[in-house]
């Protein structure tokens, strides 16, 4: 490594600032991810961040009233007056706070502030958000109210459907087009090559139209292979770029050798290219595949809202339009929409920064 | 080996490549309708679906390849390449080039498609109340989102390069990278969650209160305020992004240089200024582009937090009421077109700097 410059003064500093920024990076995952694991009626009425120890009114003794106090009038507690209206709300007293227990049984409560943590933690919210069945939740006040669940795991099982033929068909597309471009010689090469490039970054709401005519048109709309089409023709430029990169750069004589011993072309790519091209595979699919899992425009366009192939994001977003308030299903939808890419991101960071680096920081 | 070097082509070898043509095509369309219909469990027909894509795509090549390789040389040298660009050309050019194009036609014509209404849907789209928001949100977007996430990926970068946490702490700034828009959406819908009262279960507003403030409805209240909360999203996301680029840039900085500069008593500002940003400019170039290409077709995070209500509409979310809940599809088609309009630059920054490269 060049220049690991250790320059000793400020490093403390430097962490210090670093480490703020990493906390507030943190923060709104780290909030999703306690909150999905928090009881639906928890999460309503507390902030995540009360599972940590924090200070909060403690009930303590109850002081009965006198039957021959009148309620409407100011009440007097312990030597001092209050109203109704500051009993409703909780009002500070000497060593506390004071707040009506019962109001018809002339109970009052005096509180004090105390450490608590609230740590009820449930996996519900997750079974609830996967099946599709019926479940009931308690509300804080003891009432049950049924609820249908999401059924995310169907959709689940549809990104990964899409997701994994989404991301090999452009890749081994590409490669196959790379090789052709880096290794073969024949009319059009250039030109087509270019125009390539230049859909680099054409943006996908030019084609979005014309193309969702065609597929109504041929039957493909909501289908697997609809689907996968488009994803791999918005997928390919990239793809095919990078890999041209990396294919072009292999040494000549490799496949020279391999040429006159008689092997075909395919022979050469099957047996030599994709076994030597794989760090770079491995980058730009990963990265691909995230981009496929984590879509929501395409899908939304070529899927439209048929369940037996709708995709997590869909999903999701559906939940945020129809059930925003119903925080339990949304936290955990989300965290298990997001559990596989942060898997790959976590366990392949290396060959993701890659793929990353080889479209934009070349030149 | 099948083709002798005869010099001429059999009619043999011709029926079989039109026949395996055919099987392809035959076979692949029979499992397409297979998978349209089935009923199966759906784990099964995942397992089914995934097998075929991933297979079918090579088998694909693999008969194509074969029956070429039945012809004479001196076909079969020129017809590979093409069979192994074919694929790429056809896709590219049925999925991305012919419909900008038709896209480009359509929107000359009224929301029906029917009657040719030369520039008036460029007009219309110009002085549309709603769509000078969207244009301008989007405007917001492309300059503070790129400008944030540039200035905050190459200070994270500097910083993590001089600090003793470099790996864990750019694994945490890019790790929003990996989640989706969608879930980041409902990740920042619940920061910003407003309800009245004290107890605030969004992060946000429970500081506010803890602080005395009145809560706030960030996202929808504040116009045109609530753009920016929506941009911070972006920041979050992107940041990571435009740091693991920046990093790999600063550590390509040579180091005497820099060790020469802080000889003669160059301040470590001077040096950043004055070194590091010259040496990796093409970097900052970039990256920029990048990200102002990506928030041009910014479209998940305003559909998600707020459906482009509360003057939150951009240029794709337009695109997609229009056409997909008013039906006008001039309309849309003329708004895919600006888009187009709006990253054409980069284009051909693009295509002048892979020629610069050396690609031909």
């Amino acid at each position: 490594m060049v220049g690991k410059k250790k320059r000793k003064g400020g490093k403390t500093v430097v962490n210090i600032v670093l480490g703020l920024i990493c906390a507030i990076w943190l923060l709104p995952t780290l909030g999703l991810f306690i909150s999905s694991f928090r009881p639906a009626a928890d999460i309503l009425h507390t902030g995540w961040w009360k599972i940590f120890p924090h200070q909060e009114w403690k009930s303590g003794k109850t002081i009965q009233l006198s039957k021959d106090v009148d309620l409407r009038q100011p009440i007097e507690v312990n030597g001092k007056t209050y109203s109704d209206d500051q009993l409703k709300a909780g009002v500070a007293a000497d060593d506390g706070r004071l707040l009506w227990e019962n109001r018809r049984a002339r109970t009052v409560n005096v509180q004090e502030k105390g450490w608590k943590v609230k740590t009820d933690v449930t996996l519900d919210n997750y079974k609830n958000v996967l099946s599709g069945k019926e479940y009931k939740i308690k509300e804080a006040d003891g009432t049950e109210i049924t609820q249908k669940g999401s059924g995310l795991s169907q959709a689940f099982w549809n990104t990964l459907t899409i997701a994994v033929p989404a991301t090999v068909i452009p890749v081994l597309i590409a490669c196959f087009a790379a090789y052709a471009f880096a290794w073969l010689r024949f009319p059009g090469r250039k030109t087509l090559f270019v125009i390539i490039i230049a859909m680099l970054v054409i943006p996908i709401q030019v084609a979005l139209i014309p193309v969702l005519k065609d597929f109504t048109s041929l039957g493909l709309n909501g289908s697997y292979l609809g689907i996968w089409l488009a994803h791999t023709a918005f997928g390919l430029p990239l793809v095919t770029y990078f890999m041209y990169n990396f294919i072009s750069q292999l040494p000549k004589d490799l496949f020279e050798s391999a040429f006159i011993d008689g092997a075909s072309h395919f022979t050469i790519f099957s047996k030599l290219i994709l076994p030597l091209s794989v760090p770079a595979l491995a980058s730009i699919s990963i990265f691909q595949f995230l981009w496929v899992w984590n879509d929501y425009l395409v899908s939304l366009i070529f899927i439209g809202n048929q369940p037996s192939v709708q995709v997590m994001s869909m999903k999701i977003a559906d939940l945020v339009g129809s059930r925003g308030n119903d925080w339990h299903l949304l936290t955990s939808a989300a965290f298990i929409s997001m559990l596989t890419p942060l898997a790959i991101f976590f366990l392949l960071q290396k060959y993701f920064v890659r793929g990353l680096m080889g479209g934009s920081v070349k030149g | 080996m099948g083709a002798q070097a005869k010099q001429k082509i059999s009619i043999k070898a011709v029926l079989l490549s039109l026949a395996v043509l055919l099987a392809n095509i035959v076979v692949n369309g029979l499992i397409f309708r297979f998978f349209r219909d089935s009923t199966l469990n759906p784990l099964v027909t995942a397992v089914l679906a995934v097998l075929w894509g991933v297979l079918g795509v090579y088998l694909i090549y693999y008969t194509l390849t074969w029956a070429v390789e039945r012809y004479p040389e001196y076909i079969r040298t020129r017809v590979l390449p093409y069979v192994f660009i074919g694929p790429a050309v056809i896709l590219l050019g049925w999925l991305l080039i012919m419909p900008a194009l038709r896209t480009l036609y359509l929107s000359f014509f009224d929301a029906s498609s029917e009657k040719f209404v030369g520039l008036s849907n460029y007009a219309a789209i110009f002085s549309d109340h709603l769509m000078a928001t969207a244009l301008r949100n989007n405007l917001l977007w492309v300059f503070l989102g790129t400008l944030a996430c540039v200035t905050f990926g190459l200070l994270i970068a500097i910083l993590a390069d001089r600090s003793s946490y470099e790996k864990i702490a750019k694994s945490i700034i890019f790790m929003p990278m990996a989640i989706s828009f969608v879930a980041a959406g409902v990740i920042w819908k619940f920061i910003y969650y407003y309800q009245p009262g004290d107890e605030q279960i969004g992060l946000l507003n429970a500081i506010v209160t803890y602080f005395g403030g009145e809560p706030q409805a960030w996202t929808s209240m504040l116009q045109p305020w609530n753009n920016l909360f929506l941009i911070v999203i972006l920041i979050w996301m992107q940041t990571g992004f435009a740091m693991v680029i920046f990093s790999a840039a600063i550590k390509g900085v040579p180091e005497d240089i820099m060790e020469a500069a802080r000889v003669d008593g160059a301040s470590e500002i001077k040096i950043f200024f004055g070194i590091m940003i010259p040496y990796i400019s093409t970097t900052i170039l970039t990256v920029t582009t990048t990200i102002i290409v990506f928030t041009l077709k910014i479209f998940d995070v305003v559909m998600v937090m707020t459906g482009g209500q509360y003057d939150t509409e951009v240029v794709a979310t337009q695109f997609y009421r229009q056409f997909f809940m008013y039906r006008n599809f001039g309309y849309g088609s003329t708004l895919a077109i600006v888009l187009l309009i709006a990253v054409l630059p980069v284009i051909l920054i693009n295509l002048r700097q892979f020629r610069k490269q050396g690609g031909f």
